[in-house]
């Protein structure tokens, strides 16, 4: 049976992994922009904030995934579901990005724009919202971008635990030693990350400011 | 109470500097015990090379910097008793840079302290049209354009009407001809002059250059090294003896000379 049968016939499962991963992915990455752009705006204001909060995110996204895992799964709430405490885990590693990239973009705005805006008696709230972020919009986007695709990437771990997703069909042929399993997890999720990349890359674009 | 006596005896004065300093938090002295006094509807220069301490001064008056040492008033009251916010929303400031925001055309620049005031769009879209008609833009043509679609001349344009919108009794400039080349900064320093001529505003400048400070300013401060070395009027300043001014003015006798030469 050569791949494209393979393909075809399990066509549903395939789908249904599919839709889990985009599932997973897609609340890892809403969870990571709520808290990983707050904390970057704090990174950029906050000098002094900035060592442990960049430091504490770096810490996260050089534990293992598995073992990551491994750590959640004894706590009390997360480890009750499969799809949480996943969730959780690739949140912990899309933060750093996000984090980094948020507080380069608003450092990157032209003091002087930043300069005339306090001048012109802007508050720090209308600031950061009429005028950092805006700017550092395609920045913040980049972050993202890269989180998401290391996302897809990771999420496929998830499997171990029991979440679903494109994984199960990897570690399922993993264990029969089937490569054709292993690519009906390997393939969707190359073609996910490559697709995310690309709208975002043109979001990213588009969004961009000329200057 | 003091500031009611200090309006009371005094009504021209719209700016005062009462001994006023700035240190930076490291300890270096910005600025030091400086005194004077800006009358309404005249221009007074800054002038002193980078590093003098002008455009810190110049900071004082918007509280974009509080005074370490004594205080600065705007029309009797002193900064630290004016809400910042409003404070800035009632003087004008215009920067090198422009500091023009590359998100917004040049229409919503000039719009952005009205719009912030509340103002109703109507009348936002009238003044910024009038405001364009002012420093001499089309506003048919630039009114939808980018920052980084016009030259630094039109730039700086945009710059001074969006530090006008809401007809700020006090213009604050920091080497607001700075960055243009000589030509262009001539064209618009003449403009400039016909404008406040027109609208006869209070303005604080700040300069390194001598003979814009000589053109534009009915009176100049002297600055070196964080002091006031003095403030003259232009006449005055060319035939001071206190070094500093001495310096300057021997600059400008010099390419006089040069030119009769020619």
């Amino acid at each position: 049976m050569n791949l494209t049968q393979f393909f075809s016939q399990h066509s549903s499962e395939i789908l249904q992994a599919t839709l889990e991963h985009v599932w997973l992915v897609g609340a890892t990455m809403l969870l990571a922009v709520a808290i990983g752009v707050p904390l970057g705006i704090v990174v950029a204001r906050k000098p002094w904030l900035s060592k442990p909060i960049l430091g504490s995110a770096n810490v996260a996204e050089t534990i293992p995934s598995l073992a990551l895992l491994g750590f959640l799964l004894p706590l009390p709430w997360l480890g009750d579901r499969a799809d949480r405490l996943t969730i959780t885990a690739l949140t912990l590693y899309a933060l750093l990005p996000i984090i980094r990239n948020t507080a380069a973009g608003i450092a990157g705005v032209d003091p002087a724009v930043r300069e005339a805006a306090r001048g012109m008696g802007m508050t720090s709230r209308q600031i950061l919202f009429q005028v950092e972020l805006p700017l550092s919009i395609s920045t913040i986007l980049a972050g993202v971008r890269v989180a998401t695709v290391l996302t897809i990437g990771i999420a496929t771990i998830a499997a171990a635990v029991g979440a679903g997703g494109l994984g199960e069909f990897i570690f399922r042929g993993l264990a029969m030693v089937n490569n054709q399993l292993i690519l009906a997890g390997a393939i969707p999720a190359a073609i996910l990350a490559l697709g995310a990349d690309a709208v975002l890359s043109v979001m990213e674009r588009t969004l961009r400011p000329a200057r | 109470m003091s500031g009611l006596t200090t309006s009371a005896l005094n009504a021209e004065a719209i700016i005062e500097f009462r001994g006023a300093g700035y240190r930076l938090p490291d300890g270096q002295q910005l600025l030091s015990n400086i005194s004077f006094i800006v009358q309404r509807g005249e221009t007074l220069v800054l002038l002193g090379r980078s590093g003098a301490g002008k455009t810190t001064a110049l900071r004082l008056i918007n509280r974009l910097v509080d005074p370490t040492e004594g205080e600065v008033l705007i029309e009797g009251r002193r900064t630290l008793d004016w809400d910042a916010v409003a404070l800035r929303r009632h003087v004008g400031y215009v920067i090198q840079e422009t500091g023009l925001f590359p998100h917004y055309t040049v229409e919503k620049n000039i719009a952005l302290v009205p719009r912030l005031a509340g103002w109703p769009d109507l009348q936002i879209r009238t003044r910024v049209q009038d405001l364009l008609g002012l420093v001499g833009l089309d506003p048919q043509v630039f009114l939808k354009r980018y920052p980084h679609e016009l030259s630094g001349g039109q730039r700086q344009r945009v710059g001074v009407a969006r530090a006008l919108a809401v007809n700020p009794p006090i213009l604050l400039m920091d080497e607001p001809f700075g960055a243009l080349d000589p030509l262009t900064r001539a064209e618009i320093r003449a403009e400039f002059q016909e404008l406040q001529r027109q609208l006869q505003k209070t303005i604080v400048m700040v300069t390194h250059d001598t003979s814009e400070a000589l053109l534009l300013g009915s009176r100049i401060a002297l600055m070196e090294a964080g002091d006031l070395k003095g403030i003259y009027s232009p006449r005055e300043f060319l035939h001071s003896n206190e070094p500093v001014a001495a310096a300057y003015s021997e600059q400008l006798r010099k390419l006089e000379d040069f030119e009769r030469r020619q």
